[in-house]
């Protein structure tokens, strides 16, 4: 662990030699390939269809695709080890901002991103804070829970406070196994309007009142990790609800004629950003990738795959329907107005500075 | 050894020369791992490493009140520098696991960059936290090289300021249950595959020998099937909507609305363990059984015993060291489970790996997992020694 | 007795085949869903009618086209045959020593060469990642082959401990006192007798790693991706039938191999319990 690089290398080269053996280093990829990391599941599939087939066509690279299920975990344990294999991430806001502060990830070049169709500069393409020192923001989506129409007969829930209602809606749920929404979303349902939810949090027992909420329905709770998941338990009756990336469940929705329900009352608003692993093995080749990938009609092909909005101003209107289904895709994007009139807005700056230590606290509160 | 006395140096050192390029690869490959994860517990370079000004003149401290300014002015250079390479947020985090709330107090203390003179100034105005002895004991503490501190942390014990052993509070004790908890679960795993794997044991051993294999060969097809497989398995079984519950649906025994929890909690981990951990116990019993004379049992009931006293008088005592052997085995193998708790024991089902495995995976906690890892090490070691005693580790036996 | 049906003996019958039940109905439970026409995890209502549309290779297709399943399956192979020679080698050398007579301190030898077997695996992951990642052995398959030979290893000391129990010495002797040197006894002699139990301890082995996960997890990268490590992500992530496909060919391999193994256990003259 404490071996200077060179030595390590040394070390395994001389057990290499040792034991000659096909496959050694490799994970060791060639000059012409990029592995790049994704959150799997239908989101993958969108991303695999409107950027990395259109790029390995373009450049001839060849992309590894890699999936997880965010947080900055596995790119701190490469990092810290020495061990970097991961070349562009898509990554969470709060994640970028933690990881370039810890020096996790790459700064970018400034002039990276393309500027935008109209020709306006790529600093005014972006809204605010989804082009930073170390990431440049894709997509926009929202946190929200959805539910199966079959379970609730009668009543069907409306807003955050019927998903932590288990008097009205008995059942179990799916939460992500995070503090991260969850904390928004128990404070929202407690009566905290959206605009104070961080002030509350910031403020001396408004992180217990947020624990206090979630454990009234704890007993009932199903966590998730993969994005992959909730639209599976929803199918599979696991939960008669669950929270649930927007993008998903309009997949599951349009393409497997799933019954579900969305729920845009108490929703979380995100984005999410393409980052390089600080050592990055292919940094050209990630850095040509990030710039292909933000590009504004890139961007907006996602749009046609899953229901996630481009975030740059000039790909806005490149937004036309679901490739596979012909579907009108603006009702479904969490941008639209009547979409986003309840939103809450994820403060990466908040989440960044605080993640840590909720996480230690919020896994304590599992484990209890 | 004293029986390997009697042998001639030559074959002694043959036999041993003939076991010595596995017992090498296995100290590299596999001890030498173990080593390192020890180390890990206890060797924390990070923060002595970037702030040894700032430690030194901690050395002095006394411990009451705030330290001198010539401490202020050096945490302020050396987090600045921190900073300005991007391991200001690392300190902040190692800290933090010392007294909670410190990463911030950290980073704050790194950004605000003062001039020597006025450090103190600084320091408090980015977060008065500053002025609290408990941050500099926090500093202090997380600075120390080397520390047993993650291993107090994994007993659910801290250290106070004036070094008194204390208990964690309350809510932070969350190793020793969770260590308790899994003991339990696997005594319970233990208990219910003597349960189930008695009986068999016994089936196999006293029939016929062509129906006997045919029935080992039934423990043996889980035995061979892949972990990953049999954990689908009974996802697959025992979800809401999967096939048992469909069936007890269809049989009318449950409603549609009371569909039984029985995977994803507690419940998912100790069927999915029994089933997996089973022809461990089997195993061996089989091979005890088979060496109890057929005659023994009736000589005792031709001379008058019932059959429960012939069971519990002859059968039972003989066939106790296969007893011992497979639930030793069991017992060790179910306190190590990792796989099939993450994927079928939801959060109510995880067991003392689990938390190892998200310390090591999720919140990079990697010393305190390494503490944990110990722990546990400690515990199989000592029942894999009892095993040894009772059974004899070379005793094993693949079916 | 037999004869007449005893209640209390139908009772203890009854019970065992319920546990044989539990043993092996959930292994045959996934292979008939490994055909389900939609991507669901339970028998759907044609698959009971046998409805010839309900009943489909889609999720095999998926297998074989989805790129990532043949690539893990490289990947198991090449790891598995990998550690299960270097198992085989030192552990069937080893278990020579060891069920010598002379061989020293063997309760403890015995005991340290077990202890993989024992020791959970999730701490040897662990301490792998600390100590391969010194040595740049992370995310290659070389750490992951050595990892599953160390963990194969018992495996093959087991088995092949267990045919020398039963190993009758004199034919060494014999062998010897006819001229034989020690390497032309082991291979004209000792190697014969003990084949069976060499080989189904380099089986063991290798269904051991071809099995093996948590160390994938702690020290394989994209490109040591393994079948059963892409089984749990599409466990943890994405449980549809595919994974079902996956899990029936991996049971045909294991009644493959368990065969194999009986029939060697079985071959005349290999003795072991």
């Amino acid at each position: 662990m404490t071996l200077p690089p060179s030595r390590r290398r040394y070390a395994g080269a001389a057990l290499c030699s040792t034991l000659i053996l096909a496959g050694c280093g490799g994970a060791d990829p060639g000059a012409g390939s990029l592995t790049t990391v994704s959150w799997g599941g239908s989101y993958a599939r969108a991303v695999d269809h409107a950027i990395y087939q259109p790029f390995e066509a373009e450049t001839g690279v060849r992309i590894g695709r890699e999936d997880y299920n965010g947080g900055l975990a596995q790119i701190r344990s490469q990092v810290e080890t020495g061990s970097v294999s991961w070349d562009v991430v898509d990554l969470q806001a709060y994640d970028v901002l933690r990881g370039c502060e810890e020096g996790l990830l790459e700064v970018l070049p400034p002039d990276l991103a393309s500027p935008g169709l109209d020709g306006t500069l790529a600093a005014e393409d972006f809204p605010p804070g989804t082009l930073t020192e170390c990431g440049v923001a894709v997509v926009f989506y929202s946190t929200l829970y959805a539910y199966h129409p079959d379970r609730f007969p009668g009543e069907k829930p409306s807003t955050i406070g019927d998903f932590f209602d288990l008097e009205r809606f008995p059942g179990r749920r799916g939460l992500r196994r995070t503090p991260e929404v969850n904390f928004e979303m128990a404070l929202l349902a407690d009566g905290v309007p959206p605009d104070q939810v961080y002030e509350v949090l910031d403020a001396d027992g408004g992180v217990e009142r947020a624990f206090a909420k979630l454990e009234t329905i704890r007993d009932e709770v199903v966590w998730w990790e993969a994005g992959a998941q909730p639209p599976q338990m929803l199918a599979d009756a696991e939960v008669v609800m669950t929270t649930a990336y927007n993008g998903r469940i309009f997949n599951a929705q349009v393409t497997e004629n799933q019954p579900f329900v969305i729920v845009w009352d108490g929703q979380v608003f995100d984005w999410g950003q393409l980052g390089i692993p600080a050592g990055a093995p292919n940094l050209e080749a990630a850095l040509d990738y990030v710039r292909f990938a933000t590009s504004p009609e890139a961007m907006a092909r996602i749009s046609r795959y899953i229901a996630y909005s481009p975030v740059r101003r000039s790909a806005a209107p490149l937004v036309s329907t679901h490739l596979e289904t012909g579907i009108e895709m603006a009702p479904h994007l969490p941008t639209t107005p009547e979409n986003r009139a309840k939103a809450v807005l994820s403060d990466a700056r908040w989440w960044s500075d605080n993640l840590e230590e909720m996480n230690e606290r919020f896994s304590a509160w599992l484990a209890r | 050894m004293s029986a390997a006395r009697r042998y001639p140096r030559s074959a002694r050192i043959r036999a041993a020369g003939l076991a010595l390029p596995l017992v090498a690869f296995v100290a590299v490959s596999f001890l030498a791992p173990l080593g390192a994860m020890l180390t890990e517990a206890i060797h924390q370079p990070l923060v002595a490493d970037t702030l040894p000004e700032t430690l030194a003149l901690l050395e002095s401290w006394n411990g009451e009140g705030v330290p001198d300014d010539a401490a202020f002015a050096a945490v302020a250079r050396e987090l600045a520098a921190a900073d300005a390479n991007r391991t200001a947020a690392r300190i902040g985090s190692r800290v933090n696991r010392v007294a909670s709330g410190m990463r911030s107090v950290i980073v704050a203390g790194a950004r605000a960059d003062p001039d020597e003179a006025s450090a103190r100034e600084a320091l408090a105005e980015a977060d008065p936290a500053w002025l609290e002895p408990e941050t500099w004991f926090a500093i202090r503490t997380a600075g120390e090289r080397f520390t047993i501190r993650n291993f107090l942390l994994a007993l659910d014990l801290d250290r106070t300021p004036d070094g008194a052993l204390v208990r964690q509070s309350e809510d932070r004790r969350i190793y020793v249950p969770l260590l308790l908890r899994t003991l339990l679960v696997s005594a319970a795993v233990t208990l219910l595959c003597f349960l189930l794997g008695y009986p068999i044991a016994h089936l196999i051993a006293s029939a016929a020998p062509a129906r006997s294999r045919w029935l080992l060969l039934l423990v043996l097809v889980p035995f061979w099937t892949s972990l990953l497989v049999r954990t689908s398995a009974w996802i697959v079984l025992l979800q809401t909507h999967g096939v048992l519950n469909g069936l007890l649906v269809a049989l009318g025994l449950v409603s549609e609305d009371g569909r039984l929890a029985l995977v994803y909690n507690m419940t998912g981990t100790l069927i999915a363990m029994t089933h997996v951990l089973l022809p461990f116990m089997v195993l061996p019993l089989v091979s005890v059984m088979k060496g109890v004379p057929r005659h023994t049992l009736r000589a005792a009931e031709s001379l008058g015993a019932t059959a429960g006293q012939a069971f519990f008088r002859i059968y039972w005592p003989l066939t106790l060291p296969g007893t011992a052997a497979g639930s030793l085995l069991v017992f060790i193998l179910a306190i190590g489970y990792y796989i099939t708790p993450a994927l079928v024991g939801g959060s109510s089902g995880q067991l003392i790996s689990n938390m190892i495995a998200f310390h090591m995976q999720t919140s990079l906690n990697w010393g305190l997992a390494a503490a944990i890892g110990g722990v546990l090490l400690v515990v199989v070691g000592a029942l894999y020694f009892l095993y040894d005693r009772v059974a004899g580790a070379g005793s094993l036996r693949l079916g | 007795m037999r004869r007449f049906p005893n209640p209390r003996r139908m009772l203890y019958l009854g019970f065992c085949s319920l546990v044989f039940v539990f043993l092996v109905a959930p292994v045959l439970v996934i292979v008939p869903l490994s055909f389900n026409a939609e991507p669901y995890l339970t028998f759907t209502e044609g698959m009971l009618r046998l409805d010839p549309e309900a009943w489909s290779l889609r999720w095999y297709r998926e297998l074989v086209t989805g790129g990532r399943w043949s690539a893990a399956l490289v990947n198991s192979v090449v790891i598995g045959v990998a550690a299960s020679v270097i198992a085989t080698v030192l552990g069937t050398l080893a278990a020579l020593g060891l069920s010598s007579p002379a061989m020293p301190a063997r309760r403890f030898v015995t005991g340290l060469l077990i202890s993989p077997m024992v020791i959970p695996v999730i701490l040897a992951a662990a301490g792998m990642f600390f100590f391969y990642a010194s040595l740049g052995l992370t995310q290659t398959h070389l750490g992951i082959i050595l990892a599953h030979a160390a963990l194969g290893t018992p495996f093959v000391v087991v088995t092949v401990t267990a045919t020398l129990s039963g190993f009758d010495r004199n034919l060494v002797r014999a062998a010897q006192s006819l001229g034989a040197g020690p390497l032309r006894t082991f291979r004209r002699v000792q190697l014969p007798l003990i084949a069976p139990g060499v080989l189904s301890g380099a089986l063991f082995a290798f269904a051991a790693s071809f099995d093996e996960v948590v160390v994938v997890l702690f020290l394989g990268g994209l490109e040591q991706r393994t079948i059963p490590r892409q089984m749990w992500s599409g466990i943890r992530e994405e449980i549809n039938p595919t994974i079902l496909a996956a899990a029936t060919i991996l049971i045909v391999f294991a009644l493959l191999f368990l065969l194999v193994v009986e029939m060697l256990r079985r071959r005349p003259g290999a003795a072991s319990s």
